[in-house]
């Protein structure tokens, strides 16, 4: 069914009548997944008709579509919206590509917050400081939101810090928790079941559906980790 | 003007058509999962398909009805009583104030939809209505409906007098046979998945031949199908990617998965097929323990049955529009 992969880098992999899936990739890779959220930039800017989501992954882009806009002609509409989607990137609309926010993420590591640092650092053959010297040094990217509404993963984390998740997943991971899981770190939006490592807490609410935007974190940004003390947590949880 | 919840039923939610435009954040559509007997419901009472109204799910909910309203009911056959008589479903029911429906059990199918004239007022999140209790997003933070719950309907614009009942039409009903079946004999069409090539021989045979039982264990997040474990040729290693209503995952265990209403919008497992759109209404209406068989399908015949599925329910939701305009 997926067409191979063309000169401008993707295959076409539709996933049932409604969502076309462009691969870019298989891997988890920095570069792989900007390509992923450059593309993203440039169908927003395009806009093409009856395209109701677009939802960038790791290496991959999914466009949600009615294909009852795209029924006229003798093609099948998958065929005729993956035309127009190559069309696009043939010749990209200008100023597509916007850059990216950098937000910058206050976390209480260790304690109570992150009953996991300690066994991260021993992991890693680090001090628990000089774990959470290293998880604040890295500029990380949101490549993804998925999971759970606002749940963002993180790439960027220094290859030291990766360790594989809990062998038991907790039932209650709370909501703020900075976690480890493989090669990837994240943050859980609101207290759910988790099998990630956790190191520390955020007081920031990383996904409010009354607020506009509802998630602090949008695919594509840049984040930083700033180390916060338990009293200067309790001023912003307040805040 | 509202209706309360006097017995809630097994599980029962608003749905709206679900969020739209926002997967990128991680937040999934929700929405009913018979989509089709969501919008007849609907349209048998004068609304916009997508306007907000009630799912059931294999025990329905007991309503008291403060107003004079018009009612309809669509998906499963369930036993439902109007203040002690037969309510007959698939077509406009005139309710008067003060009035009781007991929805009893499914007889045919899981899922019944109950639409009320100018739709539930409940206040959308998000932009939509629709309760993803997964996610616990939504009127009532997802959770859903309880006894004593009660819930605002639609101020009808250019409505009938206090008291007057809205009449609709008694003589006609539609057919619900092309929109609403629960036979298990029948296969589910299921279109080849990305990862499809990477089961081994006896697991790609059994896919489409073999016959799979929906678990207890599902929900509307996704249904789990027990029967023959299927196994890759190999160990794959994945990255998460965005995924769809219908789609067939496979985790480790080898009990294959089909993402339902509330799937989350990115998974990791393989994604060995996809329950064509035009199929999912079907599936939706299956109970637990019911057994279940698919059948291959081409994308482009999925589509095309899609497109005349779609022209056919237009077509008909016209129709009704004008038979209540009569």
């Amino acid at each position: 069914m997926a067409t191979p992969a063309d000169a401008r880098g993707f295959a076409v992999e539709p996933l049932g009548e409604t969502v076309l899936l462009l691969r870019f990739g298989e891997r988890i890779e920095t570069a792989l997944n900007a390509r992923v959220h450059a593309a993203a930039a440039i169908l927003h800017s395009a806009a093409l008709p009856g395209v109701t989501d677009l939802v960038p992954a790791y290496a991959t882009l999914a466009l949600h579509y009615r294909p009852e806009v795209w029924a006229s002609g003798d093609d099948a509409p998958w065929r005729q919206l993956a035309d127009a989607v190559a069309a696009v990137f043939a010749a990209p609309p200008a100023h597509a590509s916007t850059e990216p926010a950098t937000r910058i993420v206050p976390v209480c590591y260790g304690g109570e917050f992150g009953p996991d640092l300690e066994a991260l650092a021993r992991h890693a053959g680090l001090t628990p400081g000089e774990a959470i010297a290293c998880h604040v040094a890295a500029d990380y990217r949101v490549a993804m939101l998925g999971f759970a509404p606002g749940f963002p993963y993180l790439l960027g984390l220094d290859p030291r810090l990766h360790m594989p998740r809990r062998a038991d997943p907790r039932t209650r991971v709370p909501a703020g928790s900075v976690a480890i899981g493989g090669a990837q770190t994240g943050i859980y939006p609101r207290e759910l079941p988790g099998g990630w490592q956790l190191i520390g807490r955020t007081p920031l609410a990383l996904f409010a559906p009354a607020a506009e935007p509802p998630c602090l974190l949008a695919p594509g940004d840049r984040v930083r980790f700033r180390a916060i003390d338990a009293a200067e947590f309790a001023a912003l949880s307040r805040a | 003007m509202s209706v309360t919840v006097l017995k809630a039923g097994l599980l029962t939610t608003v749905q709206d058509r679900g969020r739209i435009g926002l997967a990128a954040l991680g937040v999934g559509r929700a929405g009913p999962m018979d989509t089709v007997a969501h919008r007849l419901a609907n349209a048998l009472v004068g609304n916009d398909p997508a306007a907000a109204a009630l799912e059931f799910t294999l025990l329905g909910p007991q309503l008291h009805f403060e107003t004079t309203t018009a009612i309809a009911l669509t998906g499963a056959a369930f036993d439902a009583r109007l203040d002690g008589a037969e309510a007959p479903p698939w077509r406009p029911l005139a309710v008067r104030a003060g009035s009781v429906l007991e929805i009893g059990a499914a007889r045919h199918g899981a899922r019944g939809y109950l639409a009320i004239a100018g739709g539930f007022a409940v206040t959308p999140v998000l932009g939509s209505a629709a309760m993803d209790v997964n996610a616990g997003l939504g009127p009532f933070d997802g959770r859903p409906l309880r006894a004593g719950d009660v819930l605002a309907t639609a101020h009808l614009p250019g409505a009938q007098p206090a008291g007057e009942a809205a009449l609709p039409p008694a003589s006609w009903s539609l057919d619900p046979r092309p929109w609403f079946d629960p036979d298990p004999a029948r296969p589910l069409r299921l279109i080849r998945g990305a990862q499809f090539d990477a089961l081994d021989a006896a697991s790609r045979d059994a896919l489409c031949g073999d016959e799979f039982r929906l678990a207890p264990a599902s929900n509307r997040v996704g249904f789990r199908l027990d029967g023959p474990r299927l196994a890759l040729a190999a160990p794959l290693e994945l990255v998460s990617e965005p995924v769809a209503f219908g789609t067939v995952q496979l985790p480790p265990g080898g009990q294959p998965i089909v993402l339902m209403a509330e799937h989350p919008t990115t998974g990791g497992y393989p994604r060995i097929g996809q329950v064509a759109a035009i199929d999912l209404p079907r599936l939706a209406q299956r109970r637990p323990g019911a057994p279940l068989r698919f059948r291959e399908v081409s994308l482009d015949e999925a589509q095309t049955r899609y497109l005349a599925r779609e022209r056919a329910l237009a077509r008909l939701i016209d129709t009704i529009a004008q038979r209540l305009a009569e």
